[in-house]
């Protein structure tokens, strides 16, 4: 792609966000809303600069929880999807017990995690790590088992090993997958935290934002979101870029094919 | 039915065996012996056999295609040599042993050249290097020097040098198969198993790619077991070819190709190769319509004949 087309789609994706921001400071002073029902923009950048000292630890506090969690989710979900991917009896085993917890609401269980490890960051990480088990176990999964039959025929005919072929031939072509669910899961994973902070704890942006809700702070309450906003993009764009260097050969270049 | 051209007439006749094809071997003696075996897939009322008593020598350095209708178990047969299936019957003998006692070292291509995207030519080709002893053993000192050298040297030989650093997306279909070749030729096999390595191609491509595998046979002397639909291609490689009837596939006709190598592509239109092709042709096209699997296709006059 040429360097004007790229600057071209950048230059239209952020003059998108910033009319949507000018379109609602104008929607405010226009129709008069009160700053108690939807701030201006203006107000939450303002208020983010006023109380950064005091938002910092609060995002500081999720930001720790999500990553803890999310790459304890990896972890668990990686090897999972590994186990799940490579056996077919594993896969039959385990698929509908994993499909009946992804299913259950995660809000759910966050008082139970409060009950067994007290409110604080324990239940934060735990919910962000089981929130984001789920796409990367059916991704990495659906990376293994989709090898070519005759790509296994070929490593079976050279009498490779099970290991052998997942390491050189199961693990690298789940390498795209995996990136793909990572990208979904960061994003999950601050979900999960936040959900546990609102809950059951007196730390984290989803605590701050609790506290200046009930006492009306509202543009505090949206200085909270834009701080969410920024972590998960922030978190998003550095998977894209690991992506890209790990698994770029899966996105097709516009190279022309030789001979 | 087509005639086949008169001066083959000797090969048409009813015994399964041609005239001018080798004594047969006992099969436990064989290079690679198949000693009736069948194979059948599922059970009870649901069973279908693919495979039906078979029995088979291949000596070593031999060149055999199998041809016949689809789904007659060429590939089946193909499976069974390289120990991704197990026999329902019957007993499978390679080197002189019977199957598991001692690997032999087996190179294999399909149709779909199933290169890894994320590594490049010469890493694709090596990759049997990573995996066969005696040379796994030796892969991390000599990837970089000898290994790259023989990777790049077999690369030359298939026609495609210059092109180690490419990846497999950046190669044609004809391209991508002459690096499924190295790649199942790079270990030094003593028995190459091809699976219609040339089937997706086009005509011309193919013929290259023939004289491609004319040269490296006749370079290693592997024996190759190839399953082909192509009849031109079956009778230009092979100095054996083996006719399967329909499913239950078994061997109709074991015949050796009297043509001294290298054969040349012109070659192939002259009568006497013509002949054998259409003789062929004609055995399966019989196979066909016993089991009714065959269309009635009306009958041309072959270009030539």
């Amino acid at each position: 792609m040429s360097i004007a087309a790229t600057l071209r789609r950048r230059a239209a994706s952020i003059s998108l966000i910033v009319g949507i921001f000018l379109f609602w400071e104008a929607a405010c002073v226009i129709f008069n809303i009160s700053d108690l029902v939807l701030p201006r923009p203006s107000q939450v950048f303002e208020t983010l600069v006023r109380f950064a000292p005091g938002i910092w630890p609060h995002a500081y506090q999720t930001l720790y929880t999500t990553l803890v969690g999310f790459s304890l989710g990896v972890c668990i979900g990686l090897s999972l999807g590994v186990l799940i991917g490579s056996s077919r009896l594993a896969f039959d085993t385990a698929y509908p017990l994993l499909v009946g917890i992804s299913s259950i609401p995660k809000v759910a269980v966050v008082p139970i995690f409060v009950l067994w490890f007290g409110a604080g960051t324990v239940p934060a990480i735990l919910t962000a790590m089981i929130i984001c088990i789920f796409p990367i176990v059916v991704n990495v999964a659906t990376g293994i088992a989709t090898v070519e039959p005759e790509l296994e025929d070929v490593m079976k005919t050279l009498k490779a090993s099970r290991t052998e072929i997942l390491w050189n031939v199961g693990l690298p072509r789940a390498m795209p997958y995996f990136f793909a669910s990572l990208k979904v899961s960061v994003t999950l994973a601050f979900v999960g935290s936040v959900v546990a902070e609102t809950v059951a704890s007196n730390r984290g942006v989803g605590n701050m934002m609790m506290i200046a809700s009930s006492s009306f702070n509202v543009p505090l309450v949206f200085a909270g979101l834009m701080v969410l906003a920024f972590l998960g993009v922030s978190l998003y764009v550095l998977f894209s870029l690991i992506e890209r260097r790990v698994a770029g050969w899966s996105m097709r270049k516009n190279d022309i094919a030789a001979g | 039915m087509t005639q086949p051209a008169p001066r083959l007439h000797a090969v048409a006749d009813a015994s399964p065996v041609a005239p001018d094809a080798p004594p047969a071997r006992s099969p436990a003696r064989a290079f690679i012996g198949f000693d009736e075996v069948t194979v059948t897939y599922g059970r009870g009322e649901s069973a279908t056999t693919a495979l039906a008593p078979t029995t088979l020598a291949i000596e070593k350095g031999d060149f055999v295609a199998l041809v016949g209708p689809s789904g007659c178990g060429k590939s089946t047969l193909l499976k069974l040599v390289a120990e991704l299936l197990k026999p329902t019957s019957g007993n499978i003998f390679v080197a002189g042993r019977e199957v598991g006692a001692e690997p032999i070292r087996i190179g294999m291509a399909y149709q779909n050249a199933t290169l890894l995207p994320w590594l490049n030519i010469r890493d694709n080709v090596m990759l049997p290097l990573k995996i066969v002893p005696p040379f796994r053993a030796r892969y991390r000192s000599a990837r970089k020097g000898e290994f790259r050298d023989r990777v790049d040297a077999l690369l030359e030989q298939v026609g495609l040098a210059g092109f180690a650093e490419k990846y497999p997306w950046q190669l044609s279909g004809g391209m991508m198969q002459r690096a499924n070749l190295s790649r199942a030729l790079i270990h030094e096999p003593n028995l190459l198993l091809l699976d219609e390595p040339f089937g997706a191609l086009d005509q011309f491509t193919r013929e290259e790619l023939w004289g491609v595998m004319q040269d490296l046979w006749m370079a290693t002397k592997t024996t190759v077991l190839l399953v082909t639909h192509d009849l031109r291609e079956s009778a230009f490689l092979a100095n054996r070819i083996c006719v399967m009837s329909a499913r239950p596939g078994r061997i109709i006709e074991d015949r050796h190709v009297p043509f001294a190598h290298p054969r040349s592509i012109d070659q192939t239109y002259d009568a006497d190769f013509v002949g054998l092709t259409q003789h062929l042709r004609s055995l399966i096209m019989e196979a066909r319509a016993e089991t009714g699997s065959g269309i009635v296709v009306p009958q041309h006059a072959p270009e030539g004949a």
